[in-house]
């Protein structure tokens, strides 16, 4: 049976070879520390599980003394990447490149179904495992097929990725460890916290108020923990499912949907959503951490206004 | 109503993150030190917290596994994918004769990734595996082409935000009409845990109004950077 763990691995075996090419590379400035922090994430990714949660409180410590002392900086990976190749045909390009998403979406979908041994091929336990074993699955595919394709050298695939994780920085670690933060703010009692503040911003428990305060504060509280799902319980619980529906006789459908909804408008804003906001930042290199964000803001705080408009007139009975 | 003051003593945490980010300070230390702060702030220990810290962060690796897509993406970029696409794009017209624009360009990718997302094909698609292979060079270059020049830093990166956030915003507002998706899942568990049985076809019905209004909103904003090119290059 295959579980995240096989993911992991190759992930692993991508940030040991960035690390080696790193620490190899004589002309590097500060070789020895960026090897040394990719080498740790290595050691994370490979060894993770076994390793026990001090010891990986222990690395994370490790990278972020190493990324906050500079080890990052200065690095030339990324000033060797301009090659002078005249381009190759698009066809070769554009195959390789579009096998990553239509291979991921295939397997996400296929994978799930196959079983082996009398047990199915993917771990069921994992909710995220089809969807990266698909990407894990595409990204395979489609640098078999970029080799093949374009003849290129043998260490060009590590190369070039040393090459994007160096122009990249510390800010590839951050969404994870911004992960983390949510998980420890969650058992923390922060969530308890911002729905105590939400309930005591309701002014008057008319019905634009709860609306209102319901709305925002499912798109607050998922600012402050960059996850809806983490909001939507403590808000419906708190605010929706006494006030929205008991005592005005909302509709629990159509709160429930619209409220997740407002809950997403937030997820746009938050650097806390790591993934969705700051990864593709770093992924594409922009000079601002935060140009995503900026991107989205407007669509977001549009959206959330329109979002309460629709659930005051929609989710009350007719008179 | 109102909490016991002890209550808002881990959102010292979040005051830790805001301040240090805003101070500019190095984010993965913030991020540490938010983290002990609202341990701390919880009566945890600081051997506690570091255990903590370290089991989420084991937890949360799938975050960073998007970075398995930087080998093939940078073997081809190095074998010219920016170069081609840019072609492509260029070499592309639409009824009338007119060049293909970004906003247009992205308004398509948005419609197609709301549709399929609504679908249930949430993987098709992202910012590993679409975004920055594909949908960002081509609509760089689309902004080339209508611009007639090459792009500044600043506007490389507009263009570059906007194309993962059309992809964010289609796919955060599309995914809910999907039956089976795991958000609708939840509010109905939530909802049946306060005594209220409401099936989910009910719930990704109420979706579709929030979704039609993205595609206004966000459509309307996309047209609009089409327009600031046009002005900014005239």
């Amino acid at each position: 049976m295959i579980t995240l763990d096989a993911v992991y691995a190759l992930a692993g075996l991508l940030f040991a070879g960035v690390a080696l090419a790193i620490g190899l590379d004589a002309r590097e400035p500060r070789g020895l520390a960026g090897a040394g922090f990719y080498g740790l994430l290595a050691i994370s990714f490979l060894l993770g599980g076994q390793l026990g949660d001090t010891a990986n409180g222990a690395l994370v410590l490790g990278l972020v003394a190493l990324a906050a002392t500079g080890a990052l900086e200065g690095a030339r990976g990324s000033a060797g990447a301009r090659t002078d190749l005249s381009p190759a045909p698009a066809w070769k390009l554009f195959v390789p490149a579009l096998t990553i998403p239509l291979a991921a979406v295939a397997a996400s979908l296929v994978l799930p179904q196959i079983r082996i041994a009398g047990g199915p091929l993917l771990s069921p336990t994992a909710k995220s495992l089809p969807a990266m074993a698909g990407l894990a699955l595409g990204v395979l595919l489609a640098l078999g097929l970029a080799m093949g394709l374009l003849r290129r050298p043998l260490t060009e695939p590590i190369q070039s990725a040393r090459s994007l994780m160096q122009a990249v920085g510390w800010a590839a670690l951050l969404p994870q460890l911004l992960a983390a933060l949510g998980a420890v703010f969650a058992l923390s009692g922060v969530g308890v916290a911002v729905s105590h503040l939400a309930a005591a911003a309701l002014p008057s428990p008319d019905r634009l108020s709860v609306v209102l305060v319901y709305c925002l504060g499912m798109a607050a509280f998922t600012v402050v923990m960059g996850n809806a799902f983490a909001a939507f319980p403590v808000m419906t619980a708190g605010v929706g499912l006494p006030l929205i529906v008991g005592r005005y006789h909302g509709d629990p459908a159509v709160m429930g949907a619209i409220g997740m909804l407002s809950g997403f408008c937030g997820t746009l804003v938050t650097p806390m959503a790591a993934n969705f906001n700051l990864v593709p930042a770093a992924l594409l290199q922009l000079r601002d951490r935060y140009g995503v964000i900026r991107a989205q803001a407007p669509t977001a705080a549009l959206l959330l206004a329109g979002n309460t408009a629709l659930m005051y007139f929609l989710v009350f009975p007719k008179p | 109503m109102h909490g016991h003051p002890l209550d808002l003593l881990p959102l010292v945490g979040v005051a830790v993150l805001v301040a240090g980010f805003v101070v500019r300070l190095n984010p993965l230390a913030v991020v540490a030190a938010a983290a002990f702060a609202s341990g701390l702030a919880a009566s945890l220990s600081p051997l506690q917290v570091l255990a903590v810290l370290g089991k989420a962060f084991n937890d949360n690796r799938y975050v960073s596994l998007v970075w398995l897509v930087v080998p093939v993406v940078g073997v081809l970029e190095r074998a010219g994918l920016r170069d081609r696409a840019r072609e492509a794009v260029a070499r592309f017209r639409g009824p009338g004769g007119a060049p293909l624009s970004a906003g247009r360009l992205l308004l398509a990718y948005f419609v197609l990734r709301q549709i399929t997302s609504a679908l249930g094909l949430t993987a098709l698609g992202g910012q590993a595996q679409m975004v920055r292979p594909l949908i960002a060079p081509m609509a760089e270059a689309a902004a080339e082409t209508s611009a007639g020049q090459a792009l500044d830093p600043a506007r490389r990166d507009l263009v570059r935000a906007h194309a993962a956030a059309t992809d964010n915003v289609a796919v955060f507002f599309g995914e809910d009409i999907f039956l089976a998706f795991g958000s609708v899942l939840l509010i109905r568990g939530v909802l049946a845990g306060g005594g209220h049985e409401v099936s989910p076809l009910a719930i990704s019905v109420w979706a579709i109004p929030t979704a039609g209004l993205a595609l206004v909103i966000h459509g309307a904003r996309l047209l609009g950077l089409d327009r600031r090119f046009r002005r900014a290059g005239a």
